[in-house]
């Protein structure tokens, strides 16, 4: 990989402004991930690279990665909390590169909560 | 925490939870003279004398200001971010310091003796750039990153990431798309790369700089 340059960014540029008007709308989905002390030491840095990663293989811009801090269950992160718009929110715990690109493709992508990997769903019932 | 740059994503963490608008990051290696050393500054709210004393102590936990009214609650913080650096910091014969002014925002400073056994690698610092820019977009980060090769080498290498510039050179389109993110990733570690090549500062016994 070389060199970050401006005719690459001109090129990404071009590319966001052809499908602009198409992403406008709503999003997808919203993952967060849990970046407290805790979780950045179980590696929830290599959990959201690997998500981003994951989307842009796959060139998909509708879903929205956010962080946030510590959610006060050290001892299961990383964590990472998916919300697909209208379903209620997943915290899924204990997360690696491999089980967040599994959740990437069958939750995020296809709409069922990967159970396995699932701490909570909504607010009570627990899996 | 493995290495050096989770370190720094952890305290650039603080940083935004301080209300940071602006985050400097440097980083200087200085292999001749065994200096290794880090900084993290930010223009958020900052700390008062008596929570700046406390904020690296383990146990300290935050109970928000007393003054202000009770009716808006204030969230308890605690974290042991902090004292993990300073305790990697003074394990490796090195410095901790924190500065801050309440309004004005903080200053934390690390350093460590470069060829110290127990010093941490740098790790991947284009992922917790790729980290930070991807949770917070909003924010605009800094980094510095210094080698003096000394005497040895005879050279020196500077690199410079400004996340505006980049904001500026994109326009409407969103600093935090995947494919950007990945980019600024590669391309930081990538010049961290050539900076070691340039300085001959990967010394074979210090592999994992």
């Amino acid at each position: 990989m070389q060199r970050l340059t401006i005719d690459d960014l001109k090129k990404i540029k071009e590319r966001y402004e052809a499908t602009f008007t198409l992403r406008h709308g709503n999003h997808r989905a919203r993952v967060i991930i849990h970046m407290g002390t805790c979780g950045i030491s179980a590696g929830a840095r290599t959990v959201m690279s690997a998500l981003v990663e994951a989307l842009a293989e796959n060139d998909v811009k509708d879903v929205i990665v956010t962080a946030s801090g510590c959610a006060g269950f050290c001892s299961k992160e990383p964590m990472a909390t998916v919300e697909i718009t209208g379903q209620a929110p997943v915290k899924y715990c204990q997360l690696d590169a491999v089980k967040i690109k599994r959740i990437f493709t069958e939750h995020i992508m296809g709409g069922d909560a990967v159970q396995e990997y699932a701490l909570v769903m909504g607010s009570e019932n627990s899996y | 925490m493995e290495d050096l740059s989770l370190h720094i994503l952890d305290i650039a963490e603080n940083s935004i939870n301080a209300g940071a608008t602006k985050i400097v990051i440097r980083i200087a290696e200085d292999p001749g003279s065994d200096n290794y050393s880090l900084s993290v500054e930010d223009n958020g709210h900052g700390m008062d004398g008596g929570v700046l004393l406390k904020a690296e102590d383990p146990f300290f936990t935050y109970d928000g200001d007393k003054n202000k009214s009770k009716s808006k609650k204030q969230k308890k913080r605690f974290g042991l971010g902090i004292p993990l650096l300073k305790q990697a910091a003074t394990e490796c014969g090195g410095e901790f310091r924190l500065d801050s002014e309440p309004g004005k925002g903080t200053t934390l400073f690390a350093s460590f003796r470069f060829g110290h056994i127990d010093r941490k690698p740098l790790g991947n610092i284009g992922a917790t750039m790729l980290s930070m820019m991807c949770g917070h977009p909003e924010i605009r980060y800094v980094l510095f990153y210094d080698i003096n090769g000394g005497p040895a080498s005879g050279s020196s290498f500077h690199y410079g990431f400004d996340s505006d510039a980049l904001k500026e050179a994109l326009g409407e389109t969103p600093v935090n798309l995947p494919e950007i993110l990945l980019m600024v990733r590669d391309a930081i570690n990538t010049a961290v790369m050539e900076g070691r090549d340039q300085t001959k500062t990967a010394i074979k016994s210090h592999n994992r700089v």
